[in-house]
């Protein structure tokens, strides 16, 4: 990549390459492809730094994961709620984070989970914590020369997990928002919780308010709404044709207080 | 890169392919951005393969690669070096329609029957992998195939059918 710089453009499962290509969005001089590097494509257990997920796995990769199911049945599900099957057998788990389109699917659960990112170029390897990562619609802090190896989701004291994507069709409609969750309960106390929201700003975002309302208060459904209204405060939707920015805020409010209530009763699912 | 390259007097690079089709393996120059499609259809003259948005949204031009069912149109011909693609070509045996495609018949599941090939190869990977699905199963398995005259009753019908009579086959 440090030979082509802003020429080329890394390809992947080319689901979203290659359709802005056709489009004429995207003209690039040289397609480079991961394709053999097999050893990005891995899914596992760290015992150092927890559950790393190459960045060439694809959705379907992480859907069919044993160890995500064991320890993330949120992230599986989210996976398997993508796209389309077809998609979900090329499109990787990389891609749908360097093309850092606001509503993707797999920022907002990851960014709930702490995860982080390993960019690697010749002149060495940075890790960049997944929330710091986007800097706008499409656009990310990975260099032209960089490419994204790994994600890694740091062990944790989380007890439960979700994510929803509430769109208008069951399969193949992007978010119209979508709410994550992760939340580390110690009894009806709360006592971590991470709050990430995608489609209602430019980037995914941490709704932190909404977080300090929950912790170490014993969880009752009044204090869930008043953390879910906290939280569509804290969004700053658009309006488009799949949703008002009003409409979009409201669906904020109702699907992190019932996220919050599934991963609190029921855990990673 | 590996992968040899030939580069003609325009400097248009091309690339020597082998791709395994239906069993038979061919090898073939493509350019760095031919899609997968178009040498099926094109070079290799299996049409069965059909061709819609070509965006990755309609399934018409799904196909089989290493078994798993991908969109042809999203797939560089490059990338598909080395790998086993099964196309609706590739079903029938001896002239023996699959169980499937019989099925389908059967159901009436088949009207303009543009997004058939896709369907079958979406359904196929399905039962391949689980020979007993739900209904929610099917309809997932071919939620990125789309039959624009809406006859998704008759085609979810003719798959569960078709499972039910592997399973006989089977026991
Ligand atoms: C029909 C259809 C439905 C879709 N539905 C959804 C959906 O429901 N939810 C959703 O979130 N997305 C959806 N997508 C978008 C897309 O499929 C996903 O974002 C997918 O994960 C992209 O991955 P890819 O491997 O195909 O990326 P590519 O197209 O190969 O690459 C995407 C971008 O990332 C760069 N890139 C990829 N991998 C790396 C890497 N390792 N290092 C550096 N740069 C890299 C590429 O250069 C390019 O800029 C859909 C797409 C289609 C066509």
């Amino acid at each position: 990549m440090d030979q082509f710089g802003a020429r080329g453009k890394v390809l992947a499962g080319g689901t979203d390459v290659l359709s802005m290509m056709k489009q004429g969005l995207l003209a690039p001089e040289v397609l480079v492809s991961l394709k053999n590097l097999a050893e990005l494509k891995q899914i596992y257990a760290d015992p150092a730094r927890g559950v790393v997920i190459g960045a060439l796995a694809t959705h379907n990769d992480l859907a069919d994961s044993p160890v995500l199911q064991e320890r993330y049945l949120s992230l599986c599900q989210t996976a398997h709620h993508m796209a389309n099957n077809q998609v979900r057998n090329t499109g990787t788990a990389g891609g749908n984070l360097v093309n850092a389109v606001p509503s993707a699917d797999l920022p907002p659960l990851l960014i709930a989970l702490g995860a982080a990112v390993t960019l690697v170029s010749t002149g060495g390897s940075r890790t960049v914590k997944l929330e710091e990562f986007f800097t706008g619609p499409r656009m990310t802090v990975k260099k032209d020369n960089e490419i994204l190896t790994e994600i890694v989701i740091p062990d944790n004291s989380f007890t439960g997990s979700t994510y929803h994507k509430f769109g208008l069709r069951r399969s193949g409609a992007l978010a119209v928002v979508g709410v994550a969750v992760a939340v580390a309960m110690e009894g009806d106390l709360c006592r971590d919780v991470r709050i990430a929201l995608g489609a209602v700003a430019p980037t995914p975002i941490r709704a932190f308010k909404a977080e300090e309302v929950l912790k170490n208060r014993p969880v009752t459904d009044q204090l869930l709404e008043e953390v879910g209204r906290c939280a569509a405060g804290e969004s700053n939707p658009i309006s488009d044709i799949r949703g008002s920015k009003e409409y979009r805020q409201d669906m904020i409010r109702v699907f992190t207080r019932r996220m919050l209530k599934k991963a609190i009763s029921e855990g990673h699912v | 890169m590996s992968m040899e390259a030939i580069t003609d007097k325009h400097g248009v690079k091309r690339y020597l392919i082998t791709l395994n089709v239906n069993g038979d393996s061919y090898t073939k120059v493509v350019k760095g951005n031919t899609v997968l499609v178009n040498v099926l259809r094109d070079d290799l003259d299996l049409t069965g393969t059909k061709k819609g948005c070509e965006l990755g949204d309609c399934g018409s031009c799904t196909v089989l690669m290493d078994g798993k069912p991908v969109n042809s149109c999203l797939v560089l011909a490059v990338e598909a070096d080395g790998r086993e693609i099964t196309t609706i070509e590739g079903l029938a045996q001896h002239e023996q329609l699959d169980r499937l495609q019989d099925s389908f018949v059967n159901h009436a599941a088949v009207q303009c029957g543009y997004c058939t090939p896709g369907m079958i190869m979406s359904a196929k990977a399905l039962l391949s992998k689980n020979p007993d699905p739900t209904e929610q199963e099917v309809r997932e398995a071919i939620a990125g195939n789309l039959c624009r005259c809406t006859g998704y009753v008759n085609i979810v019908k003719a798959v569960l059918a078709a499972a039910k009579a592997e399973g006989g086959a089977a026991r």
